[in-house]
């Protein structure tokens, strides 16, 4: 019962563990700013951690590179069963602006399986407290894929132009009677 | 001492109040140049690929399906809403827009995909695009097709025999 209790209380601070694998230091100027008292995420119990053995949570930051790579997956293995990690950056999502560069792996989710993606370079604080809030239930998404279409009124014709016969001003195609 | 410097410590806090956003209850508008993530508009778009050939993070991708149909899919996964998209294309169909609530647990949902109807030349079956004005400028004044050897004629002084010679200049100055 008092399990139950603890859940229901505490089941949604999430602490969490800052990992940066190679990043530029913008995302965790902004993940700080985040833990400042304008932004104040300890209203909602989120909590920096410095070991991933304490954390629920790894934000990951920077791309998987081939040096840190490895680390970033140990740091992953030793974190406590139910986790969840979140791709803070276009760096952590997609591989950021040097993907194509040898020294990059690629995203994160190429070496651990990413839960939670918060775009940006970087992201606003804003944007990470609407990422986390997002993770936690408290706000819908916002976001959807968008597909349009161009339409067309008029018909295609389709036609081999070497089957074009000319004679002065009028031009004749020559199998218009089997399209 | 330490009692005093406690009360003075008490008023300061009293006096700071409260800073923090009540952020994800309340919306909190950007500044005015904020550029969020590019929007895509079907109904302007031409699919030149300006802003494909111009992305620094190569998100946004052309695909052409077939002779009439150009795919333009925007990922926006790596994207970092730089601008230059939107700041090199010719009809202003890609907007920077003020959305940055995009955190999402699916990567999908940030995709955009455009199909776009391209026309093609009923002669020669390539996609073709409208005169541009410098060509519109080339040909002002300029063109006087010599019908009966085939060819385009660019210059009026250059190929027609029996009439006087002219000008560039004075051309332009006539009309």
């Amino acid at each position: 019962m008092l399990k139950n209790l603890c859940q229901k209380v505490f089941g949604r601070s999430l602490w969490v563990y800052h990992a940066n694998s190679g990043g530029c230091n913008g995302c965790d100027i902004e993940v700080l700013n985040v833990l400042t008292p304008y932004y104040d995420v300890e209203r909602f119990g989120i909590k920096l951690v410095g070991s991933p053995r304490h954390a629920d949570v790894m934000l990951c930051q920077g791309p998987a590179m081939r040096s840190t790579g490895k680390a970033l997956q140990r740091a992953y293995a030793a974190m406590a069963a139910p986790k969840l990690v979140f791709a803070v950056g276009s760096c952590a999502c997609g591989g950021g602006i040097w993907h194509d560069s040898y020294a990059v792996i690629g995203p994160v989710e190429k070496i651990i399986p990413v839960n939670y993606y918060i775009p940006g370079c970087p992201p606003r604080p804003e944007a990470i407290i609407w990422g986390v809030a997002v993770a936690a239930g408290l706000v819908e998404k916002k976001t959807a894929p968008v597909e349009f279409k161009q339409t067309t009124d008029f018909q295609i014709p389709k036609y081999h132009p070497d089957l074009l016969k000319g004679t002065g001003d009028l031009v004749i195609y020559e199998k218009m009677d089997h399209i | 001492m330490s009692v005093m410097s406690k009360l003075k410590e008490v008023a300061v806090c009293l006096n700071a109040g409260r800073v923090t956003l009540p952020y994800p209850a309340d919306p909190k508008p950007v500044p005015e140049r904020f550029r969020g993530r590019p929007l895509f508009d079907s109904v302007k778009c031409i699919g030149c690929a300006g802003c494909a050939n111009n992305c620094p993070s190569r998100e946004i991708l052309i695909l052409d399906v077939c002779q009439e149909i150009r795919v333009l899919t925007y990922l926006g996964r790596r994207c970092t809403f730089c601008g230059r998209c939107a700041e090199v294309c010719p009809e202003k169909a890609v907007t920077m827009s003020k959305e940055f609530e995009t955190g999402t647990d699916k990567i999908n949902d940030l995709h955009q995909r455009l199909e776009l109807f391209m026309s093609t030349c009923q002669r020669c079956g390539r996609c073709f695009k409208g005169q541009s004005p410098l060509e519109a400028l080339k040909m002002k004044g300029y063109r006087v097709d010599d019908l009966a050897n085939d060819r385009w004629v660019f210059k009026s002084t250059a190929y027609l025999k029996g009439q006087p010679g002219l000008d560039d200049l004075t051309i332009e100055l006539e009309g």
